[in-house]
């Protein structure tokens, strides 16, 4: 039995469970807006984009969360800019800002000559390196980001579904996308020091896709999507202990499992509805 | 229910409306009384939805007046208009049952703090009785033929209990016991004083859906009583170049309405 509770009693563990259970809840809570406005592209360039932000900030020795914050933030609030206007196509802003803004950190970090191990570390992620005030600012972005859920349920829900009939109707359509692109932001954020820039794109769409294999209404999809990816970050955290292996890839590759096994249930229901 | 019938909903003045460097609406001007369904006729790209779309506040004029409830379109009150849009513009696989959907028209009129209540849900199923969709209330949108989606989005917009109701095409791909029953509806909702505003395709019968017809070719052709626009000809000449998808036909040879309408290129 020790050997199974034995993970729980070292305290960077116990911080790196709570911080994989808060990034689990909230990446696959938005995951379900992700999913359905079909933002994974975005997400992803936020997170190469926060890249340079954190170099910037490590070379500056200011905090990595402020400069990764400030540098996702703008460039989510520049998509929905570009996204708007639409005057190119929103792909290769994409495409050609993010690239460019990776290289700029890549840049920067290699002209170092102290090689920064911390900096490598956010490429792949280290939950295991989080430390209290980490904890506290995790969970505090958390909370924002989850209350936002939460009051401005409604309005994301009907602006995702149909936006221009929501706009007609009063509601403020760009209002909300610009809202939902920053929280896309702070989640990434808070998500990077758990799984990483590299991953953190596959725990914004894997579990929200899984859950909508196996759901029709948009409230249990959410759920389950929540759901999903908290067994995947705590359980994958909790696998890589006695696999010895990293955390990040290990959390991917539970949340790619259960994706497949949805798949399979999903496929499975199908063929008992068809049999009599 | 509502500002008595002699009053205007609407009122548009030279209107223009812009695209980047296209003109699709080109100085229209109309008004609309409340208790009163104005259709909108006129061949693909006439500017039919670019007016509703105007009006809705979706798009906003380079120059002209508008007035909406006298107001401008945007600052109204929310759940004041309700919009439905034409069929394909939504995602089908979204998760979402019927319920889900028609549930959306009442979000406008909801404070955040406010919670679904059960007038909300009253007016849900009022609207689904109304589209005769009650048995259908827990069918995930996928799974609905054309006109049931387009009786949902119908639905949505009774609930949302609008002061102005625009319409783009209904009828477009439904059946004809469909196309009744959104006439009947339609009918109702302007006999309780609502003013309606519907963009449409089919030709026939407008003058049992409409109170008045704006015949529209990026410019007001003309407007008036369906028996009035067709003794004037606009409607014809609109009638004759455009068969049944709307589009403008170029295999006859010009005649006689041409001369009197050169703004209708063949």
């Amino acid at each position: 039995m020790t050997v199974l509770t034995e993970p729980f009693h070292y305290a960077f563990m116990q911080r790196a469970f709570v911080a994989a259970l808060a990034v689990g809840l909230l990446c696959s809570t938005m995951g379900t807006y992700v999913i359905l406005r079909k933002l994974s592209f975005i997400g992803d360039g936020i997170a190469h984009a926060s890249f340079a932000g954190i170099v910037i900030a490590y070379l500056r020795g200011a905090n990595f969360y402020i400069g990764a914050g400030v540098v996702a933030v703008f460039t989510a609030v520049g998509i929905g800019f570009v996204h708007r206007r639409g005057r190119i196509s929103l792909d290769t802003t994409i495409g050609v800002l993010f690239t460019g803004m990776f290289a700029l950190g890549v840049f920067l970090m290699s002209q170092q000559r102290s090689y920064a191990v911390d900096l490598q570390s956010f490429l792949f992620g280290d939950i295991l390196s989080v430390q209290p005030q980490d904890l506290w600012l995790i969970l505090a972005l958390s909370v924002v980001v989850a209350a936002a859920v939460v009051v401005l349920f409604r309005g994301l829900l009907y602006t995702t579904f149909d936006p221009i009939v929501a706009q007609a109707s009063g509601i403020a359509a760009p209002a909300y996308e610009y809202t939902l692109l920053v929280m896309l932001a702070l989640t990434i954020v808070v998500a990077l020091q758990a799984v990483g820039i590299v991953l953190v794109a596959a725990l914004l769409v894997t579990p929200a896709a899984a859950a909508y294999q196996l759901t029709s209404r948009f409230a249990p999809m959410m759920a389950l999507a929540a759901l999903l990816g908290a067994v995947s970050t705590v359980g994958g955290l909790y696998l890589s202990y006695y696999v010895r292996a990293s955390s990040g890839a290990t959390i991917v590759l539970l949340a790619t499992l259960l994706f497949f096994g949805a798949i399979g249930v999903k496929y499975l229901r199908r063929v008992s509805v068809r049999v009599p | 229910m509502h500002a008595d019938k002699n009053k205007d909903a609407v009122v548009a003045r030279d209107l223009v409306v812009r695209y980047e460097d296209f003109t699709a609406l080109v100085g229209a001007t109309l008004r609309v009384h409340y208790g009163e369904a104005l259709g909108i006729v006129g061949p693909n790209g006439s500017g039919k939805s670019t007016l509703l779309k105007t009006i809705a506040g979706l798009l906003l004029p380079s120059s002209g007046e508008l007035r909406v409830l006298g107001s401008q379109p945007r600052k109204l009150p929310p759940g004041t208009i309700a919009y439905v849009p034409q069929v394909e513009a939504v995602d089908w696989s979204f998760p979402a049952t019927v319920w889900d959907v028609v549930s959306m028209g009442r979000f406008a009129r909801l404070r955040f703090w406010q919670p679904f209540g059960e007038h909300d849900r009253h007016m849900v199923r009022h609207a689904l009785e109304l589209v005769n969709m009650t048995a259908l209330a827990g069918r995930h949108i996928a799974r609905l033929s054309g006109g049931q989606q387009q009786r949902a989005f119908v639905a949505r917009a009774i609930a949302q209990e609008p002061q102005l109701l625009l319409l783009d095409e209904p009828t477009t791909g439904v059946d004809a016991a469909t196309e009744e029953a959104l006439r009947q509806i339609v009918r109702e909702l302007v006999g309780n004083g609502l003013p309606v505003l519907m963009a449409t395709h089919d030709l026939d019968r407008v003058d049992e859906w409409f109170d008045r017809l704006l015949v529209l070719d990026r410019r007001v052709l003309a407007l008036g009583t369906p028996r009035e626009v067709v003794e004037s000809g606009a409607y014809s000449a609109i009638r004759e170049h455009t068969h049944t998808h709307g589009h403008l036909r170029h295999d006859h040879e010009p005649h006689a309405a041409h001369a009197a309408h050169p703004e209708i290129k063949t």
